[in-house]
């Protein structure tokens, strides 16, 4: 139970952390630890195939991809930072505070976990679900896999001409 | 915990709306991606049906994946036309 | 058979990507050309069993469902026409080999996507295919990496995702009050609990999403950058089918099919329609960008089809399906026409431009044919189709929104005989004088279109019979 509570503070922090920090890799180390955080309450919260999938797609690929992207481009200067970063404390500081209301009024509700359905649901695990009753989706992923490695392609490479 | 999914909603619209940096714009929906993915698995908790919420969310991490990817593409390419990241060079059309 | 529609495409961009060489690169034209024209075939060959029961489910390889009903037949024989007209308006404005081929392969990646929202039956799959046909539709904006089409592209991306956000939470709270996510299963627990706040919300966000990808005001701000900077074919495929294949068809399938038509979603749909007509109608008499100007047009039209639907009454919906398909043939010959001449003349500033129908009289012509379908002049398409949706309105007791409607057709009218006087009619500027028409190929592609939305019109009272009866319940 407190170990729950504990999560879920560390992960608004996380997030916090993620949105009101100066630098970009910061932040994209940021994304990663909400997720793998997120991970964990995936795990407690009887789902621990898309917590593995969470932790290594979204904690270790979308990094890897946020911090290839951010290392092709060249940094600013260090007077542009300090510019750039004076101007931020001015437009962040309602965050926290728009969150802790958020909290404040949310924190009431719970989880309904009395709505159960179908009681016969609950003994199907994943893989049956998503090869059997779900392989369009399946198809569909592939599909837009493919798209995306077109993209990748395109979009990443230098291109030589100039327009 | 519904409050901390809408929590996560706020701080993910709120970078995006307030960041002049076009790479921050895609920490912010990152961030909304995470909060619909706990919603997804909320639900499924809630309704007994943890099979299909994952299933859901499997082929969810997949798909922004390639959306992030291409993104990511797309600011690199304008970096590469204009040498900044900052949002006021995709301001320029008007009409 | 429903499902070659999918797989197909799959195992020829598969065999076309193989590193056998030159060979593939040069069939890639001749293969998709091929697949679109199966396409069309496959769409009208399924028609004749629609003659005996209303729907068509058909189990797949998948282990889900396909079905096709009158709705699926006319969008994916739309598909196949703009896919087969923006293939074909590639191969003549994309200079670069490599491009080319890139270009043919994400058009078959989109196309089926789109076949794929048309012919499921479950929510969530429905997502994963609008996601398909809306990543293939940001590379293909931004393929070309100019600066405006970077731009384009990254404003459609941001929006789109938002609009994919608030769909899967829109899931999410089905899922939570419905446990399924099929449509039957959907139509079910909104029938039998139609008040609860969960279902509500989820509904309503839902159709913002869709409203988002459609383009429709307020949420249209993509919409005219996207469309103007991205390369010419790939306008022809945004304006012809993307969008409204993303948010409009699927808008038609989940109000009629699951979400019902309640007092709330018919009044949303008919105020965001009459306002997107108006707001569309205006913006594009202030334009100078050709293309931009076409892309406020179809903010416009598209407002007629939501309008359509939202009155809720059979000839409201008849039209709104109906305009859909004529839409997509007469916008996709407008940007066919906008692909010529910025193709011939290097230029879609319409001050710039003149008199080119002396120089280009094929591209002249159905350019008038297009803009005069486009404003609902009898006895072409565009006309029947408005004259329905305006008589739903009439019907259906909002008489101001029909008369706001017709008098957005004289509005169309207007901006577009514009459009044709500066850009066709007048005085042939110096600079153009040795411009020639386009090619054979690319001329036969406007010709097409044109003789489409002809007979459509002239022909109507056949179609009216055959085809469109079939949509009353």
């Amino acid at each position: 139970m407190i170990l729950d509570k504990l999560l879920l503070i560390s992960v608004v922090f996380a997030a916090l952390w993620t949105v009101m920090t100066r630098s970009l890799l910061k932040a994209a180390l940021g994304l990663a630890v909400t997720s793998a955080l997120i991970a964990v309450i995936l795990f407690r919260l009887d789902s621990p195939l898309a917590g593995v999938f969470e932790l290594s797609v979204c904690a270790g690929l979308i990094t890897a991809v946020f911090v290839s992207a951010i290392s092709l481009m060249k940094p600013l200067t260090h007077k542009e930072t300090i510019a750039l970063s004076r101007a931020r404390i001015k437009k962040y500081w309602p965050l926290p505070i728009i969150i802790s209301a958020v909290i404040l009024i949310f924190s009431a509700s719970t989880v309904p976990t009395s709505i159960r359905v179908l009681p016969e649901a609950m003994e199907q695990n994943v893989q049956n679900v998503l090869w059997n009753s779900r392989s369009l989706d399946l198809f569909g992923q592939i599909v837009i896999v493919l798209a995306g490695v077109f993209g990748t392609v395109i979009l990443f490479r230098e291109s030589n001409k100039k327009p | 915990m519904i409050a901390l999914i809408i929590v996560l909603f706020v701080a993910g619209l709120y970078c995006i709306l307030v960041t002049r940096n076009l790479m921050r714009v895609l920490i912010g929906l990152e961030l909304l991606t995470k909060a619909v993915t706990l919603l997804l698995i909320v639900a499924g908790y809630a309704t007994g049906r943890q099979a299909l919420a994952q299933a859901i969310v499997i082929t969810l991490i997949m798909i922004e994946v390639v959306v992030i990817a291409v993104m990511a593409g797309v600011i690199l390419s304008i970096f590469r036309h204009t040498g900044s990241l900052d949002a006021s060079n995709v301001k320029n059309l008007k009409g | 058979m429903l499902s070659l529609l999918v797989l197909l495409p799959l195992l020829g961009i598969i065999i076309l990507n193989l590193p056998l060489g030159h060979v593939m690169r040069r069939s890639a034209f001749v293969f998709a050309f091929g697949l679109f024209l199966i396409q069309i075939a496959l769409a009208i060959f399924h028609y004749p069993g629609l003659l005996s029961s209303r729907l068509y489910v058909v189990k797949t390889f998948f282990n889900a469902d396909f079905a096709f009903d009158h709705l699926s037949f006319i969008v994916l024989l739309s598909i196949g026409i703009v896919s087969l007209t923006s293939l074909v308006v590639g191969r003549y404005t994309i200079q670069n080999d490599n491009d080319r081929f890139n270009f043919i392969n994400l058009l078959i990646i989109a196309s089926i996507g789109m076949c794929g929202v048309v012919m499921v039956r479950d929510i969530f799959s429905l997502y994963v295919f609008l996601e398909v046909t809306a990543v293939s539709a940001f590379i293909l904006i931004a393929f070309e990496k100019q600066k405006p089409a970077l731009e384009g592209a990254f404003k459609y991306i941001l929006m789109s995702a938002i609009a994919t956000i608030m769909m899967l939470s829109a899931i999410a709270l089905i899922l939570l009050a419905t446990g399924g996510m099929s449509f039957d299963t959907i139509r079910q627990a909104i029938f039998s609990s139609s008040n609860s706040f969960i279902v509500k919300l989820a509904v309503g966000l839902f159709v913002c999403g869709l409203f988002i990808k459609g383009g429709l005001v307020p949420f249209h701000g993509w919409l005219p950058d996207a469309y103007s900077q991205a390369p010419a074919a790939v306008s022809v495929l945004l304006a012809g089918i993307i969008t409204k294949v993303s948010g409009i068809y699927t808008l038609i399938r989940l109000v009629t099919a699951v979400f019902g038509f309640t007092e709330g979603i018919k009044g949303a749909l008919l105020l965001i329609g009459i306002v997107s007509m108006l707001f569309g109608a205006f913006a594009a008499l202030t334009q100078n960008n050709f293309k931009r100007m076409l892309a406020y047009s179809s903010i416009s039209q598209v407002g007629y089809i939501i309008a359509g639907l939202g009155t809720g009454v059979a000839l409201g919906v008849i039209g709104a399906i109906f305009h859909f398909f004529n839409h997509a043939i007469f916008k996709s010959l407008l940007f066919v026409n906008a692909a010529a001449v910025e193709k011939q003349t290097g230029t879609i500033d319409m001050d710039k431009l003149g008199g080119l129908s002396e120089r280009m009289p094929v591209t002249g012509a159905t350019s008038l044919i297009g803009f005069l379908s486009t404003s609902g002049i009898p006895p072409l398409a565009g006309f029947w189709s408005k004259l329905m949706i305006i008589i739903a309105l009439w019907m259906s007791g909002h008489r101001a929104y029909a008369v706001i409607a017709i008098l957005t057709s004289v509005l169309t009218l207007a901006y577009l005989l514009t459009m044709q006087r500066k850009v066709f009619f007048g005085k042939l500027a110096d600079s153009f004088k040795n411009i020639k028409e386009v090619e054979a190929g690319f001329a036969a592609a406007a010709i097409v279109l044109a003789l489409l939305t002809i007979g459509v019109g002239v022909f109507f009272p056949l179609v009216f019979n055959f085809y469109l009866k079939a949509f009353i319940r």
